[in-house]
């Protein structure tokens, strides 16, 4: 999965880890997840799902209230954020506002025994590979918000942790350099072959740089999986909102044989993988660009018409009233000659739908 | 671990166990039959000798922890033993320290049941002490290696060690003191004293509503609300003077507004009556000029209300400027792009955010009002206020412990209700504006409509010391005050004159003494006081611990207590063992610490609550453990804090002088306390000089301490920002 290898870069598990702040908050519940060694991992969820907390709970800066941690070997739950092996972006940098940017940035080596000389030709190759070659005398008030953001990734990266953590790193930069910074990343990540977890409430961000992603919801691991996994067969009606646009609608599963379900959806008749499922109601998800608009008629399909109709360049974007509710398809023919009014009939792209769990 | 073992072992082995006579930096027991002579032995060499046998079961606790050590740091029963044998110790060598005294068994119940003892004891020494911590941090070290606080070893060490002194210290002294409010006369324990002397009509009556005289309490209450008011706006005033507008005296003013600190009390007050007394400059002017009679106006709560307004303005200040130096300029500067003209963004932005700064301005003006002593004795008059209540339940003819126990009581509930007010006021809400982020920006002027009355109050103020100043300041070259107006040197010549002798200088003045004494215990104190109080302040915002809150409530007493109690309670707790220190330079020292160490605690919370959290993680979450991380991002972003605490505490104990007239000996006599002692032979020439010199003294001191302590340059981009140039302001510096 990674280009290199990097000795250092371990693996983080956590088994049944809870985290109950202040004898009532559970802000993290019961998760247990494996992050492999060399992988950039992201914890995907909105604001107040738990993210940052499972994050600090990985740094040490929280003890979690039951469950194990552990880092590559070594079981990590009681260990304080000094003795672990482990760095950290902060949202809000945290670049300590007296020292120079090579200060900052050789001040984690200062305490794991190097001495001057190496640490400062260190941070010298930690400013380079940021892009930084030249900023070290400056104080970090005398840089953009970009530039700091590129310092605190130097001074975590020069330790060669075992694990090196991001939360929402890109949130106080503006979007182009945003694409550019998290693209930066990923490439020193996977050059360097670091373990990295990493903390957004972007989804775009998200599917962009990640190995996995763990998306949560409400302090428990929603759907756990390849950005390919989550995108085109999301688990339950959470995650198929929360990535990508998705179109969700009630129906039928008929019969279910083999892992096989046999859905109906009005006059649509589908045989869809049943993720163990079985007869009875149940909802699917389709993305808005495996749903089709067709002449009126064809065979498979639902009758419906278009509500709205935006042109954005490079796709069409339809609002649809069907018999099964509002839909929303995207279109690449931008030569179509439909308009608001027109009857039509929606059928999905093979492929196109899934099963929620739930 | 083994680092504390040995100190343990150094202590018990080493070094004399007791107290040694001729203080605690004196080294003649060296030469002088150590380690053999009884009074000089290490705690070892008396046990061989067959003394002191109750000292033996201290080696097997010294013992105990190396079991510990054998078993690994995550095996429980590692923890266990370095609390169990830590707790044993610690608390052995505190209970043999009060069973056995200076003629042997202390209580009648023990002689009864082991039988007389043929031998005694005298107050510890360093052997007694280094063992002592050495207990301490096993069991800190105990405690951490069960988990507290994230099994962090400095933090639970250093909130062993803060408890640890704040008691033996704070509490033990109060207790043993306040416990005396219960007896009578007759040495007997009783209530109905306690109430009779509680309900006294001296200490709530309300006569002066209707002309007569209001108890004492309520006199103090009115009086600290009052001063704690005014000296806050006047200290918030002048640090927007010197940090927000484009004055361009702002190192005059900031001078000007520490002289007052650095003056002895009493001095201001005496100032006050060569000025407005019956016979006082002013007075006389306006009597010659307006034909006004001469009246005794200034005596009573007047003449307090200004000469403590003059004194603590300063303290009110150097909280308030660091408070106001750490509102995130882009704080501001976002407000003002939100469409807030500069009037609206100090109200709605900077103002709140000073917040901290200006509840913690008014309880140190409130207290210290409290407090005071000086001021009230010189100008009281009538007015009755609880400090001095308490000082003549002590020394004078009365001499009544008990009513000098309850007026402190009394005074501690005001003091505690007052600390209680400024939390709630404050609340849960957070006041952080110093983040990790490089903040570059400026801070924008004051609006207009605040520029003017801030500037006509400083101005005011400003000349009215300057004219105290210039008084106190001819009063010591002038012969006889108000008598014989001819000028002369000649007290300066009485009190620090020098001559070349046969064996080189001579310091043939009467001063000289008493000023180098106080010199090094301000010098000694200093220090310990802000690295104490700054430690403090650290543990109380940046961890979290149990009993957080009883913690911050033990640290801040010493400060709520005036300093006669502190004084008289000294005495009654340390003239006999175990910790015997009266008379010595280090009771003085010791009492300096624990007066002065809330200041210190106060200007460090208010500058930490601004520092960012995430400060700290980062360097955690880097390697640095806890207190690598205090001392290299904490501390360097703190340097307002430090110097406020240095120059607070050397200071105080150069200028002291309540608690310090109790402490003073012989051998070791305070410059306040000859001072007093000139002014009650009323030698007025030679006080007023001798204060003029240590007003200068420490004027240098302060500048010292400066250049020591230096700035932190975190960046702010200019000093002056586009909207801050108008037409007749042009930066500075
Ligand atoms: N120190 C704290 N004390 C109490 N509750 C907290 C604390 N930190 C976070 N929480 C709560 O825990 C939940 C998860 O927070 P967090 O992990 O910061 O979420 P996010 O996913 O946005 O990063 C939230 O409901 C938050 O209010
Ligand atoms: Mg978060």
């Amino acid at each position: 999965m990674t280009a290199t290898h990097n000795s250092k870069a371990a693996s983080v598990s956590f088994r049944n880890v809870t985290k109950v702040y202040g004898g009532d908050v559970r802000a993290v519940g019961n998760i247990s997840v494996d992050i492999a060694a060399g992988t950039l991992v992201t914890l995907l969820g909105p604001s107040g799902c738990g993210k940052t907390t499972t994050l600090r709970l990985i740094a040490g800066l929280e003890m979690s209230t039951s469950g194990t941690i552990t880092i590559g070997d070594n079981d990590v739950t009681n260990l304080p954020a000094t003795d672990r092996d482990v760095s950290m972006v902060f949202q809000s940098y945290a670049l300590f506002p007296h020292m120079s940017v090579l200060e900052n940035v050789s001040y984690g080596l200062k305490f794991s025994g190097f001495n001057k000389a190496e640490s400062k030709e260190r941070a010298l190759a930690g400013l380079k590979l940021v892009g930084l070659d030249g900023y070290d005398s400056r104080l970090p008030s005398e840089l953009s918000g970009g530039q700091q953001q590129r310092v605190a990734v130097a001074r975590a990266l020069v330790l060669e942790p075992q694990v090196l953590l991001f939360d929402e790193p890109l949130s106080n930069l503006d979007a182009k350099l945003r694409r550019q910074v998290r693209e930066e990343i990923r490439e020193i990540q996977q050059t360097l072959g670091l373990t990295v977890v990493y903390v957004t409430h972007d989804q775009e961000e998200a599917l962009a740089v990640s190995d996995r992603i763990i998306v949560m919801n409400n302090a428990t691991i929603a759907q756990d999986g390849t950005p390919r996994e989550l995108y085109d067969a999301p688990a339950n009606r959470f995650v198929a909102d929360f990535i990508g646009e998705a179109n969700i609608m009630a129906c039928e599963i008929s019969a279910v044989a083999v892992d096989v379900a046999q859905v109906k959806l009005g006059d649509i008749h589908l045989n869809l993988p049943s993720r163990g499922l079985h007869s009875g109601p149940a909802f699917l998800a389709v993305r808005p660009n495996r749903v089709i608009v067709d002449v009126p008629g064809v065979a498979n399909s639902i009758p419906g018409s278009i509500v709205r109709l935006t042109y954005v360049g490079n796709h069409l974007e339809y609002t649809l009233e069907t018999t099964h509710g509002e839909l929303f398809a995207t279109s690449s023919d931008v030569e179509s000659k439909l308009k608001v009014g027109d009857p039509v009939a929606v059928r999905f792209a093979e492929k196109g739908p899934v099963l929620l769990r739930d | 671990m083994l680092l504390w073992l040995i100190v343990g072992w150094v202590g018990f082995c080493l070094v004399p166990w007791y107290g040694v006579e001729d203080g605690f930096f004196s080294f003649v027991w060296l030469f002088e039959g150590y380690p053999f002579d009884s009074d000089y032995a290490p705690a070892l060499f008396l046990l061989f000798q067959g003394e002191k046998t109750w000292l033996l079961p201290l080696v097997l606790f010294l013992l105990g922890p190396l079991q510990a050590m054998a078993k690994p740091r995550s095996d429980p029963a590692h923890a266990r033993l370095l609390i169990i044998y830590g707790a044993l110790g610690f608390g052995w060598l505190i209970a043999q320290g009060f069973a056995i005294g200076i003629s042997g068994w202390q209580f009648g119940w023990l002689e009864s049941l082991f039988g007389p003892l043929g031998d005694r004891q005298f107050g510890m020494g360093y052997g007694a002490m280094l063992v002592a911590s050495a207990f301490l941090f096993v069991f800190t070290q105990g405690i951490a290696a069960r988990g507290a606080v994230n099994g962090d070893i400095f933090v639970v060490g250093a909130i062993g060690f803060i408890i640890a002194i704040v008691t033996v210290f704070v509490f033990y002294p109060i207790l043993s003191m306040l416990s005396s409010a219960f007896i009578t006369q007759d040495n007997a324990y009783s209530i109905s004293v306690f109430f009779e002397k509680f309900t006294d009509k001296r200490l709530w009556g309300l006569a002066c509503l209707s002309g007569g005289r209001c108890g004492a309490a309520w006199n103090s209450l009115v009086l600290a609300i009052l001063v704690g008011a005014l000296t806050t706006i006047l200290g918030l005033i002048f640090a927007l003077v010197v940090t927000r507008t484009g004055f361009r005296f702002k190192r005059g003013l900031r001078a000007m507004t520490v002289l007052p600190i650095i003056t002895p009390p009493f001095v201001i007050g005496l100032a006050i009556i060569l000025l407005f007394g019956l016979s006082g400059s002013v007075t006389q002017f306006v009597a010659d000029v307006f034909g006004i009679a001469p009246t005794r106006w200034i005596y009573g709560m007047p003449g307090v209300l200004i000469a403590q307004i003059l004194a603590f303005t300063p303290i009110a200040f150097l909280v308030l400027i660091g408070v106001v130096e750490g509102v995130s300029p882009s704080m501001e500067e976002a407000a003002q792009t939100l469409r807030a003209s500069k009037w609206d963004t100090f109200r709605t932005v900077s103002l709140p955010l000073m917040r901290p700064g200006i509840a913690n301005a008014f309880l140190l003006g409130f207290i210290e009002s409290m407090a005071d002593f000086g001021n009230p004795l010189v100008l009281g008059g009538n007015f009755d206020v609880l400090s001095t209540e308490i000082f003549f339940a002590i020394v004078g003819a009365q001499y009544d412990q008990g009513r000098a126990a309850i007026l402190a009581l009394v005074l501690l509930a005001f003091t505690l209700a007052a600390f209680y007010a400024q939390r709630f006021w404050l609340g849960k809400k957070s006041y952080t504006t110093m983040t990790g982020k490089g903040d570059s920006g400026v801070h924008p002027h004051l609006p207009k409509r605040l520029a003017i009355p801030v500037f006509a109050i400083a101005g005011v103020w400003t000349i009215f010391t300057a004219t105290i100043y210039v008084m106190i300041f001819y009063g010591s070259v002038v012969e006889l005050w108000g008598v014989n107006n001819a000028l002369t040197f000649k007290h300066y010549l009485t009190a620090f004159s020098l001559k070349m002798g046969e064996n080189g200088l001579l310091w043939t003045g009467s001063a000289w003494d008493s000023f180098w004494t106080t010199l090094q215990i301000a010098a000694i104190s200093a220090p310990l006081t802000a690295a104490v109080g700054l430690v403090t302040a650290y543990l109380l915002t940046r961890q979290k611990f149990a009993g957080k809150n009883a913690f911050e409530f033990g640290t801040m007493l010493s400060f709520a207590i005036p300093g006669t109690v502190i004084g008289v309670s000294y005495i009654l707790a340390f003239n006999v063992p175990p910790i015997e220190i009266t008379g010595t330079g280090i009771i003085l020292v010791v009492s300096f610490i624990f007066r002065n160490m809330p200041v210190g605690v106060r200007a460090g919370i208010a500058s930490m609550s601004q520092l960012d959290k995430s400060l700290d993680e980062s360097s955690l979450t880097l390697g640095a453990n806890s207190w690598q991380t205090f001392l290299h991002v904490i501390l360097p972003l703190l340097k307002p804090a430090i110097l406020a605490a240095l120059v607070y505490s050397f200071v105080r104990a150069m200028t002291a002088i309540s608690a310090v007239i109790f402490l003073v000996s012989a051998e070791y006599n305070m410059a306040t306390s000859y001072i007093i002692g000139r002014v009650e032979n009323n030698d007025y020439g030679l006080a007023i000089a001798y204060s003029t010199t240590l007003i200068m003294v420490m004027l240098a001191a302060v500048g010292l301490l400066q250049i020591l302590v230096g700035r932190t340059n975190v960046g702010r981009r200019l000093d002056q920002s586009r909207t801050n140039v108008t037409a007749h302001t042009k930066p500075i510096g």
